[in-house]
Order: C-alpha cells, then sequence, then structure tokens
C-alpha cells in the first residue's frame, strides 16, 4: 500500500482492536439524547426559513408577488429566483438547478421563493402570502410520453428532446456470442422507484461571520460537493465558506446532492445578518427525493448447456425526473456491475434516462445497480430452469475468477462469492427445500456484488480522495481530523478503530472531528460505499507515519532498536523485553521533546482503472464486496399476500472491522431490500398534476417491526488487498439480492413470475389468473439506440480466450 | 383548538395545488399571540414555559426547553419517532398539546438515565449497535422502557408489538429487538451477555 512504512515491528500478537465488537464512538450520546443532529442547533436570534415550492408540474414564471409577504410583521428576508441566478449540479455535466427557480417550475415541489422570519408559523403565513403567476406547460410523467413528447423540452440540454443521457457500449462481439450459445433467453422487468425515507428530515442552519464569511451546517451525506456548490451559488471563495456536515439521522444517499435549502438558509444568513435554519416537513422530503430510479429494463442472454453466458445484452430506460442530479452516473451503473459476479463473454449495454416532470432521482442504496442485479438474477432463475440446473450450481459453475479483468475491463481482487453461495445454501437446507416444499411455501436465491467505492471523482481532478490528519496530545490522546460524515453506518467508528490498532491504545482515548471544511481535510462523502476503504487506508497511512515517529523516540529513550519497538495496551515498549516501555503519553512527550509539535497525514488515491474507454469511470473500484442471500417466505394465493419468514444472507465482507455494525449493516440492508420487493412506491398522479400518491409516512408503506422476518447474517471474511486490513463494503451490496430472492421465492411457492417490483399482492393474483402466470412489463419503447462504442474485451486477440492467466 | 389548526396545516401543505400561486391569501393572523403559562413536569423537575395555546408537546420540549433529545420524523403521528412517556405510557409528542400535559409527569430520553447511571437499555442499544443513525432511538427508548416497566420478561413477539409504532430505517430492527432482550436479562443479571452471532454472525 502507498506510503506504508516499512520495518515496524508488529504487535507480537494479533489485531487487537480491529475485529473486536467495540461499541459505537457516538453510541451512548445516541442512546441518551445528547448527539446533536442539524435540527437540534439552536443559535442566539435564529430565523426561520420556509420555501414556496410549485403547485404546478411544469409551467413557466410569468411574475413572483412577495410585496404582502415582505410587508408582514416578522419577516426579515424575501428571496425569489433572481436572487440566486448561478445554476448548480452534484455533476459537473447536469448544473442544471437553482435554488430558486429562475423562469421555469419542472415538478410540484420544484422551490419558487423562500422568507427568513422570526418562527416557522409566521413564515409559513408569509410564503402562503406571495402570489405566483404560472404559464402551464405540457407536462410528462413517464418514460412513454417523454420518447413521445420531445417539445416542450424541460431542459434544454441533454441528448435531444426530453432525453437525458444515451449510452450504448459493446464490449466483445455479442452476435458472435449469441452465435455460440445453445439457447437464447429474454426478460423484461421493471423496478419501481422508492425512497430513502432516512427518519430525519433534512435540516440546515447557517450563519454569516460579520467578516462576510458564512458557515452552514447541515445534515449532508457530501460536506465537500455542498462547499462547492455553495461557494458557485453564493458567488464567494470557497475558503470564506464553510460548511459542516451534522451527524446524519439516515442517509442512504438522500443527502448526496447539494440542496436548493443549503444555499437558501446561506444567502438568507448573509443578507439578514443572522443566523437561519431551514427544516423540510415530511412531505417536502417526499418531494425532494433523489431516490431509487424507475428502470425499465430488457435482458436478453445467451447461454451453453452448462448455463455459461456467452453474450448479454441488456438495455434500460430510466424515468429520471426533472433534474439530472447523479443521473449520468445512475444510467451508466444500470449497466456496469452485471459483469462482475458470474462470466459473461460479451456484453452490450444500452442505457437511456429520460426527463419527466417529477421529482429528480438519484442515489439510493445501491445506486442504480439493484434494479439491473434483480433482472439479472430473475432471468438466471428462468435460465436455470429451462436448462434444468440448480440456481445455486449454475451460479456456482460460472463465477468470476478472483484477479481478474470482465469482459468490461473491470479488475476484481479478492472473491468471495463462492463462500457466499455456499453458506446460505448449507444453512437454508436449500437442497432439501428448493420445489420441494408444499404448495404455498417457496424458497429463492440471489447473488450481487457492490464497490467499494467509486475508483473517480464526481469532478475530475488528481488530488487523493480522502484525508485523514492526526494530533498527539501530551496526555496520550489523539485527535484525528477526516472530512467523513457518519451517517449511521459507523464510519465515526472506523476510523477510531483503525487508528487505536496501528498505535496501540483504545478507541476512547480518540477523539473524531469530522465532516468540516475548515477543519478537516477533505473526505469525498459518505457515498458509494467507499468511506471504510478509502479513509481506513489513509488512517492507516497517517497513523503509521505517527507510529514511526513515536517508535524513533521511544527506541531512543530505551536504547532498543527501532525494529523491536512494538505497541499496545497504550504502551509503546521493547517487544523482547515487553516490561521495557513508556506509556502511550510518555513516548508522545518523549517524541515531542525531541522533534517538536506531531501531526501526520495520510490519503488515499484509488488505484488506476484498467476501463479505459468513455464511461469507464463507472463501475471500476479498488475492491468489490459479494452477497448471497435465500429467501425462505410463504404466499396466500387467495389473497396473493407474501410473509417472509426466514431471510439468510451471506456477505464477503474482506475483513470485518467491527464485526457487530457489520452484521447491523447487513440486516438494515435486507430489511430496506425487503420494503422495495413487497412494498415501497415512490409513484406520482399524472390525472393530478403529477402529485405524489403517498407523500407521507403512513401512506408509503415501509415494513415495521411486525413485518420483519429472522435474518441470518454469515460473514466470510477473505482479505481483500486493497481494504484497510483487507475491509470491504457491507452498507449497500446485502441489499442487492433481496428483491430478486423474494421474486424467486414467490416463484417457488405458487408458480407465477413477477418481474416487477414491488412484488403487491395484487401483481401475484393478476399472475395467478394471467394464462401466462407472470406478472410484469410487455413491451419496451420503439427506441432509436445510437451506434456502441465497441470496446475489445480484455482477452480479445488472445489465442485461448477462455481462461485464466491472459485475463488478469 | 390547536388540534384544529393542526389538522388545518396538513391539508394546506398536503395538497401542493393549494399552496402559492393563490390570488387571494388568509390575512395573517395580526398582533401579538396569546400565550399561555404552563408548568410541567419533565423528568423530574418541574419546567415552567409560556407559550402559544396551540403548540405540540413536542414543539415546547425542543424549542422551549432545549430538550432536543426528542426527535421527529413526521409532525403528524405517523412514525413514533417523537415518543416520550406521559404518565408512564408511550405517547406521541407531535400530537399532544402542551396544555394537555400539566400534573402529567413526562419523561424523555434525557428522563431515562438516573444521574451518570444509563438505563440497562441504553447501554445495550449502544452496544450492540441498534442504534445505527440513532434518530429513532430516542422514541424506540421511550417505547421499550414502557414494555419492560410493565413486563420485565417480553417475549419477541411482545417486544414487536409494543415497537410496532416506531419506524426505524436503519437496523432491520433486529438489534433492537436484541437490544431491548439483552436489557431485560441485565435487569435480573447485570452481567448478562449478548450471543455470540448476535456481534459476530452465525459461525458454522
Amino acid at each position: 500500500m502507498a506510503g506504508r512504512t516499512e520495518g515496524l515491528a508488529r504487535p507480537a500478537r494479533a489485531l487487537r482492536v480491529v475485529g473486536r465488537p467495540v461499541r459505537k464512538v457516538d453510541g451512548l450520546a445516541k442512546c441518551t439524547g445528547a448527539l446533536r443532529y442539524a435540527d437540534d442547533i439552536i443559535l442566539p436570534r435564529m430565523l426561520f426559513c420556509r420555501i414556496l415550492r410549485s403547485p404546478v408540474p411544469h409551467a413557466r414564471i410569468a411574475n413572483v408577488d412577495t410585496s404582502k409577504a415582505a410587508r408582514m410583521p416578522g419577516v426579515k428576508a424575501v428571496l425569489t429566483g433572481p436572487d440566486l441566478p448561478i445554476p448548480f449540479g452534484i455533476l459537473p455535466v447536469s448544473q442544471d438547478e437553482h435554488a430558486l427557480c429562475v423562469d421555469r417550475v419542472r415538478f410540484v415541489g420544484d422551490p419558487v421563493a423562500a422568507v427568513a422570519a422570526v418562527d416557522e408559523d409566521t413564515a409559513f403565513e408569509a410564503i402562503q402570502a406571495i402570489g405566483v403567476d404560472y404559464e402551464p406547460l405540457r407536462p410528462v410523467f413517464s418514460i412513454d410520453e417523454a420518447i413521445r413528447t420531445p417539445e416542450p423540452r424541460i431542459h434544454d440540454y441533454g441528448d435531444s428532446g426530453n432525453i437525458h443521457k444515451q449510452v450504448a457500449l459493446e464490449f466483445g462481439d455479442i452476435e458472435h456470442g449469441f452465435r455460440e450459445a445453445d439457447a437464447v433467453f429474454e426478460d423484461l422487468v421493471f423496478y419501481e422507484g422508492s425512497t430513502h425515507l432516512a427518519m430525519e428530515q433534512h435540516a440546515a442552519v447557517a450563519q454569516a461571520d460579520p467578516d462576510g464569511k458564512v458557515t452552514l451546517w447541515s445534515s449532508t451525506q457530501t460536506p465537500h460537493y455542498v462547499h462547492r456548490a455553495l461557494a458557485k451559488v453564493l458567488g464567494m471563495r470557497p475558503a470564506h465558506v464553510r460548511v459542516i456536515a451534522c451527524p446524519n439521522g439516515g442517509g442512504f444517499g438522500g443527502k448526496s446532492d447539494p440542496f436548493n435549502h443549503e444555499i437558501v438558509v446561506a444567502k438568507l444568513a448573509l443578507i439578514t445578518g443572522r443566523p437561519v435554519k431551514v427544516t423540510l416537513t415530511r412531505e417536502e422530503v417526499f418531494y425532494c427525493h433523489r431516490g431509487r430510479h424507475p428502470v425499465l429494463m430488457q435482458i436478453k442472454t445467451g447461454v451453453r448447456r452448462d448455463g455459461r453466458i456467452e453474450a448479454m445484452h441488456f438495455r434500460s430506460f430510466l424515468d429520471g425526473g426533472a433534474y439530472g442530479s447523479y443521473g449520468v452516473a445512475s444510467t451508466y451503473y444500470t449497466g456496469a456491475l452485471q459483469t462482475v459476479t458470474y462470466d459473461v463473454r460479451n456484453y452490450k449495454f444500452e442505457g437511456v434516462r429520460f426527463f419527466t416532470n417529477k421529482p429528480p432521482c438519484g442515489p439510493k442504496r445501491g445506486h442504480g445497480t439493484p434494479q439491473p442485479r434483480f433482472a439479472l438474477e430473475v432471468h438466471l432463475d428462468k435460465v436455470a430452469e429451462a436448462l434444468k440446473i440448480d440456481p445455486a450450481e449454475i451460479r456456482l459453475r460460472h463465477l468470476v475468477p478472483p484477479n481478474t479483468l470482465t469482459v468490461n475491463s473491470l479488475r476484481v481482487g479478492s472473491m468471495g462469492l463462492r463462500a457466499c453461495i455456499e453458506k446460505v445454501v448449507a444453512g437454508s437446507d436449500w437442497k432439501r427445500k428448493f420445489r420441494l416444499l408444499p404448495p404455498g411455501k417457496g424458497i429463492g436465491l440471489a447473488c450481487s456484488s457492490y464497490i467499494c467505492g467509486a475508483g473517480l471523482p464526481i469532478y475530475w481532478n488528481n488530488m487523493p480522495h480522502t484525508g485523514v490528519q492526526l494530533k498527539l496530545d501530551r496526555g496520550g490522546g489523539v485527535t484525528v481530523f477526516c472530512g467523513e460524515i457518519d451517517i449511521g453506518q459507523g464510519s465515526d467508528t472506523v476510523l477510531a478503530q483503525v487508528v487505536a490498532e496501528i498505535l496501540g491504545i483504545e478507541p476512547i482515548d480518540i477523539r473524531i472531528v469530522f465532516g468540516d471544511t475548515d477543519l478537516t481535510p477533505v473526505d469525498l462523502g459518505s457515498y458509494s460505499s467507499r468511506v471504510t476503504l478509502m479513509m481506513g487506508n489513509a488512517a492507516i497511512q497517517a497513523a503509521e507515519r505517527a507510529r514511526e515517529i513515536l517508535a524513533r523516540a521511544a527506541a531512543a529513550k530505551l536504547e532498543a532498536p527501532i525494529e523491536r519497538i512494538g505497541f499496545g495496551d497504550r504502551r509503546v515498549f521493547d517487544v523482547e523485553q515487553p516490561d521495557r516501555g513508556l506509556t502511550f503519553a510518555e513516548a508522545v512527550q518523549a517524541a515531542e521533546a525531541r522533534e517538536g509539535t506531531i501531526g501526520t497525514v495520510g490519503s488515499y488515491t484509488p488505484p488506476p482503472s484498467a476501463a479505459k474507454y468513455k464511461g469507464g469511470g463507472v463501475g471500476p473500484s479498488p475492491a468489490y464486496s459479494y452477497s448471497a442471500a435465500v429467501v425462505e417466505l410463504d404466499v396466500d394465493p387467495r389473497t396473493g399476500w407474501v410473509r417472509v419468514e426466514r431471510v439468510h444472507l451471506a456477505h464477503d465482507i474482506g475483513r470485518s472491522i467491527n464485526p457487530v455494525l457489520v452484521v447491523g449493516q447487513v440486516e438494515g440492508s435486507v430489511y430496506m431490500g425487503l420494503g422495495e420487493a413487497l412494498m415501497e412506491e415512490q409513484t406520482f398522479r399524472a390525472n393530478r398534476n403529477g402529485v405524489h400518491k403517498f407523500p407521507s409516512m403512513l401512506e408509503y408503506k415501509s415494513p415495521t417491526t411486525m413485518e420483519m422476518p429472522e435474518v441470518i447474517t454469515y460473514l466470510v471474511e477473505d482479505p481483500d488487498p486493497n481494504g484497510p486490513f483487507g475491509a470491504k463494503e457491507v452498507g449497500q451490496g446485502p441489499l442487492l439480492p433481496i428483491a430478486p430472492a423474494i421474486a424467486n421465492a414467490v416463484h417457488d411457492a405458487i408458480g407465477v413470475r413477477i418481474d416487477e417490483v414491488p412484488i403487491t399482492p395484487e401483481k401475484i393474483l393478476r399472475a395467478i389468473a394471467s394464462p401466462s402466470k407472470r406478472c410484469g412489463p410487455k413491451r419496451i419503447p420503439d427506441f432509436a439506440w445510437h451506434d456502441p462504442i465497441r470496446v475489445p474485451t480484455p482477452w480479445a486477440g488472445v489465442v485461448d480466450p477462455a481462461r485464466s492467466g491472459d485475463r488478469s | 383548538m390547536a388540534r384544529v389548526r393542526r389538522s388545518a396545516k396538513k391539508k394546506a401543505t398536503q395538497d401542493p395545488a393549494r399552496r402559492g400561486g393563490q390570488r387571494t391569501v388568509p390575512a395573517p393572523r395580526g398582533g401579538a399571540r396569546v400565550k399561555v403559562h404552563l408548568a410541567l413536569e419533565v423528568n423530574g423537575e418541574t419546567l415552567e414555559v409560556a407559550c402559544a395555546s396551540h403548540r405540540t408537546l413536542l414543539e415546547i420540549l425542543r424549542e422551549d426547553l432545549g430538550l432536543t433529545g426528542t426527535k421527529h420524523g413526521c409532525e403528524l403521528g405517523e412514525c413514533g419517532t417523537c415518543t416520550v412517556l406521559i404518565d408512564g405510557r408511550p405517547e406521541l409528542s407531535c400530537l399532544v398539546l402542551g396544555i394537555e400535559c400539566e400534573d402529567r409527569p413526562i419523561v424523555t430520553v434525557e428522563g431515562l438515565a438516573d444521574g451518570p447511571r444509563l438505563h440497562p437499555l441504553q447501554e445495550t442499544f449502544a452496544e450492540l449497535g441498534a442504534a445505527q443513525c440513532g434518530y429513532c432511538t430516542p422514541g424506540i427508548l421511550c417505547a421499550a422502557k414502557a414494555l419492560l416497566d410493565a413486563n420485565p420478561d417480553p417475549s419477541l413477539p411482545e417486544i414487536r408489538e409494543a415497537l410496532s409504532g416506531n419506524l426505524c430505517r436503519c437496523t432491520g430492527y433486529i438489534k433492537i429487538f436484541e437490544a431491548v432482550e439483552l436489557a431485560a436479562r441485565r435487569l435480573k443479571d447485570p452481567g448478562a451477555k449478548p450471543a455470540r452471532e448476535t456481534l459476530y454472525g452465525r459461525q458454522d
């Protein structure tokens, strides 16, 4: 690993802190009400902001009259679009949002004006006193409508009409692959949109300094990107803008975009000279969205009799909503990771994202990959059935080998899927249950993989993706500075454990300073399952450098060679005479006396990717995690009701830094996958102006304690050379196999195929009643695809393309 | 009266077509708002507050008394996040008016510990990672405390039932169930340990 110091004595024993289920560093603060989330911040003289949102899905703004609102007692400032004219957006290619709409609204919920007032009631009354004249434009609410309605365009950029982004890539030659195949299978699959539903609503507080600087506290997963957007839109030097990420009350991807309300309160603070807070209502959060794209998919494979995939042709149609958000990346992600689980010899991917007049979609846990994973795993279940191969066996036969390049040049390192499948097959007694259970009872299997951090940052730069800085105190404490933000996944704890491991101290000796653009080195944020791997590696580097300084001082003090200096139990000692040593605090003091104030830094940049083609920025990762799931359920054929009894989930974690947190991430992922599979729907009423069907926590169904099944978690530890202590991700991957495993189990139970999620009782009844015993999409739109970019496979031109050595 | 106001507010915000763009605007309530004086018994202390009569207990706790440990997820009584104990029973503080709470002891998450001594639920939730993001945790702790006070040895179905009004998006509830079970055991045996599978997954 770059920057790892050599020649230091390793602790004589095995890992002491890494691998231990230690209590989260913020665990007690969360259980006593002491932890402060964004909305818990109360500042003197604070004003409250409310935002007026569009009641129409698509219109020109003819006039905004704020005069009445501005005159109301208690109102301190009113903003409209022209006050913040500079556009922003998370991706450099889609800077298409305004903090407040300037001349056009594009969905019900688009922000139009904002008020700062002495209290929330006054602000609420004031936004109702703002008059807006809208000139309606024809809205589009679906992919079909977007294709049929190129004008009016929702945005004046993008591919053409209301097509935001179209991509087409061909790796190898699929026609050749289909000719080599013994059979060709095809499926149409739909995955409905869903939203994050973090328990905490988005909130932000801004405060202007008398010298013109501004500070924003926000419930955000990406303080660095918010910092950039804020400086851009406010027209301020980034050095004068400070963003502090507060502990997130859940994120799941929903707090990864820079948001209009964050910019609005910063502006309001600057013009009023007083702190301003905004907290969105739950209904506003439903309209903020940026969640799972609804995706219609076509998957066609040509397979050999033994199940080997000679060719795969995958098409995805994404209903993107009104803005770009992460959509270009999401589109590529619907085609990127089909290749990292089972060997695919030739692969073609065509994907297209449309603008529609609905809240924008973006990244939700699994970002763009649960949809194609659902399609692939359900498809493979049918292929296995047709070829009379056990679904576990067809997967085991064709696993991507470790340390290889896939057809689309993704570098797979450690690959623990075989062990995962074996664990869930054995644990669930699969072989005695599959196709053998009584009617109404079913068992289904599916697998998946996910990235451990995106190989590229969101905006092009050649700087590290993360940085960690250490400050060692004479009292033996260590302060760790890092721009990461804990969204509940436990990243603060991972950071403390990694540093404690290397310095031989305990996590409680460490203070974490996180997510503050003035105080902490940049970490790109809590997305793409990147934090443990990237921040962990940077923390190892920073801690190894500190360890080296302390070892030099201790060696001099103890008159022992530096190679013999060990760390552990809050001591720095001679490993050959362990009772000869210094306390950790004494070692810090000795080092400080010798070398001056001690501070070290570490950083991490992912290894270069082998995917050197346009679009090859999405998919490469330093490592891939793997999961396998077996679901046991029963279906009542009279009501269509599905009751999931038990989920077996094996996850290839590389190494657990903290096993109890890893198990918790698995259980939470299974839960969220169940919600998407069975009930969650972010859908809109086209006949009612495009309003949300279920904009409340009562109507938007999510699993409660009563629906949650038993989850049996198996952790597979096969350390990855790129992971810190071998660790890989766990926050997102285990969600992916749940929905397809449920669909496959429903088929096992009652013989019907539900090729779309959510798998609701009415769809099951419809499938039972239909001659095809299937419920799912029947067609895909006619669409004129671009010619694909042709990319040679890594094994192109090699005489024996079939196997191994030439592929890595 | 305030309940009426709540539902009016809900209606106005739930139908976005009704928001903005309106030609006729209701006149803002002019002049000084009348405040009521309340003395509330919160976490064993009598706390006084002067507030508008329509303030919910949630608003009073968080904004007037600075007890921000109680969180909010919907303010419509749907998610359980703002659960506190009133007269020992779990109640949604977003649906209760402050003026209904005089002379009724209120316990919030800040009142679960006995000085520096944490309630076993607080310890087990932290120990097992039952608090991931931690945002639903204060409400769930209150609901779980009411359960254990009434039933010190609850079965898993009883735990599920008692917490069925509290949504959590992080944990899948499993670590929460395990933390409640462990806390129940700890009340009898302070040395009770979690199952190995809870900490490490199944080890077959």
